[in-house]
């Protein structure tokens, strides 16, 4: 029993090292998705607002299509879509060797794309929920549109958004698990192998979901601590000033 | 021409037609895995939100527990420690007579999705049924209705309207998640799909499966706007 958890350390033939590295991994590409993500999906939700038809248009046709397309299917397409395309590029370019896909990138794109059209309607919901009297308040000032958004509106949407982004990041934590079938060595694809080299499946994947429990309990504290200090001047979300 | 090969026909897709039966098939396999997992689900979920509710105290860490575990955690990890992590006991599964399910990655898959989805559905029942007025249970109890009676004639009705939209949208989230049995060699939709590209290595495949998951959601998400209305035709909502 006790030379199965030796499977888990650091010592010779442990895959303890393995295993940290692999949620190293797991950490960087969801950090990394996260501020790309947050920031199309900022776009895609002003997009939806637009006075524009068109734009609001796409915006809508582009998260109805992200939505509802299984994430492992889009990371396929972006993986071997994009290097196909690129692929072709390069020979028509006549640039020497060839070109290929690097996996951190593509995940990182295919997530990310996902993340901005789930934590688009957060934005959007965050920008209807700011009063029109803010905006015009800052035309008044003198403010340009920009300004306004950036200097009156920004920091308003954040407190706002706070919980609806923070479901996505916790929705995001999971998906990235998916990067393993494109061989980004994350904690799933480093568990896959040692299974296949240790035959102690059970272990391994039992292993997995404590580390993945451990990360989305630590998000979900720090989301709490996150909320509690957006809402410290407002009596009614909790965070009453004594 | 059987009739799966006629989408791929008429739009002169060679990799559509050679693999658009093995594709229907499989699109039957992800409604069959959705389905019962879903619903099968849905009736753990009505026990493991009341419990949480209202059961002993053991009963409430339990559930809590349960539904942190299944929440917090990939379901394509918890699908690999159910097919390969489980299937490790091999003797002990054949001794027990159970080895026929634990080895067929059909069940597998199913057992994950049901006790996974059964654990978001518990929490939107949760709130859902937290967000009855006091009012009711009290009025409920005033005109001598127990307990039980008071929760399935009185609260509950009410509280699956309140639920309806999130679980719809877990419904949703199902579907596309199933994609991600393909993982443990079942050949749902997403499986027939990667069977195809991988002989073929024509990207349009993907596309179509795209299309296909796209096409269903769309339509679940049009048909749950119409159930909704429906159903609370009665409340001044909208």
């Amino acid at each position: 029993m006790f030379d199965k958890f030796a499977l888990l350390g650091f010592g010779p033939g442990g895959w303890g090292w393995a295993l940290l590295q692999g949620a190293g991994v797991t950490i960087s590409i969801a950090l990394a998705t996260l501020p790309f993500g947050l920031a199309l999906g900022l776009l895609v939700a002003l997009g939806k607002r637009s006075e524009s038809a068109l734009l609001r248009g796409l915006a809508t046709l582009y998260t109805t299509i992200f939505r509802g397309v299984p994430e492992l299917l889009t990371l396929y397409i972006i993986y071997f879509g994009v290097q196909i395309l690129l692929q072709h590029l390069w020979v028509k370019l006549d640039l020497p060797g060839s070109f290929s896909m690097p996996p951190f990138v593509a995940g990182m794109v295919a997530l990310g794309v996902v993340l901005s059209a789930f934590s688009s309607e957060v934005w959007v919901g965050a920008l209807n929920s700011i009063q029109k009297g803010q905006r015009e308040a800052a035309a008044a000032l003198g403010l340009s549109k920009a300004q306004a958004f950036r200097l009156v509106v920004l920091p308003q949407l954040l407190r706002v958004a706070l919980p609806g982004l923070g479901n996505n990041w916790m929705v995001l934590l999971k998906e990235t698990s998916l990067v393993s079938v494109i061989t980004l060595p994350d904690i799933m694809f480093i568990t896959t192998r040692a299974n296949v080299v240790t035959k102690e499946p059970f272990l391994f994947f039992g292993a997995a979901m404590l580390i993945y429990l451990v990360f989305s309990l630590v998000s979900a504290r720090a989301i709490d601590r996150m909320e509690r200090r957006a809402n410290r001047g407002f009596a009614a979300f909790g965070g009453a000033t004594r | 021409m059987s009739w799966c090969e006629y989408p791929g026909w008429a739009l002169g897709s060679e990799v559509l037609q050679n693999y658009g039966c093995r594709m229907a098939s499989g699109f039957w396999v992800t409604i069959e895995l959705v389905l019962i997992s879903v619903l099968i689900g849905f009736g753990m979920a009505l026990g493991l939100a009341v419990a949480r509710l209202y059961g002993p105290r053991w009963a409430r860490a339990a559930v809590n527990g349960y539904t942190t575990f299944f929440r917090g955690t990939p379901l394509l990890c918890q699908l690999f420690l159910v097919y390969y992590g489980l299937g490790q006991f091999r003797v002990f599964w054949q001794d027990t007579g159970l080895w026929w399910f634990f080895r067929d990655p059909f069940y597998c898959a199913a057992l994950t999705f049901t006790v996974n989805t059964a654990a978001y559905q518990a929490e939107i029942l949760r709130g859902a049924i937290q967000a009855i007025p006091r009012g009711q249970f009290e009025g409920a109890a005033s005109l001598g209705l127990h307990r039980w009676a008071t929760l399935r004639l009185v609260v509950l009705p009410q509280a699956m309207i309140l639920a309806l939209r999130p679980l719809g949208n877990e419904l949703i989230v199902m579907i596309k998640s199933s994609a991600i049995a393909s993982l443990v060699t079942l050949f749902d939709l997403m499986g027939a799909t990667r069977l195809a590209f991988a002989r073929s290595f024509d990207l349009s495949i993907y596309l179509y499966a795209a299309l296909v998951y796209l096409v269903l959601v769309e339509i679940i998400r049009r048909l749950w706007d119409r159930i909704e209305l429906r159903l609370s035709r009665h409340l001044a909502l909208r």
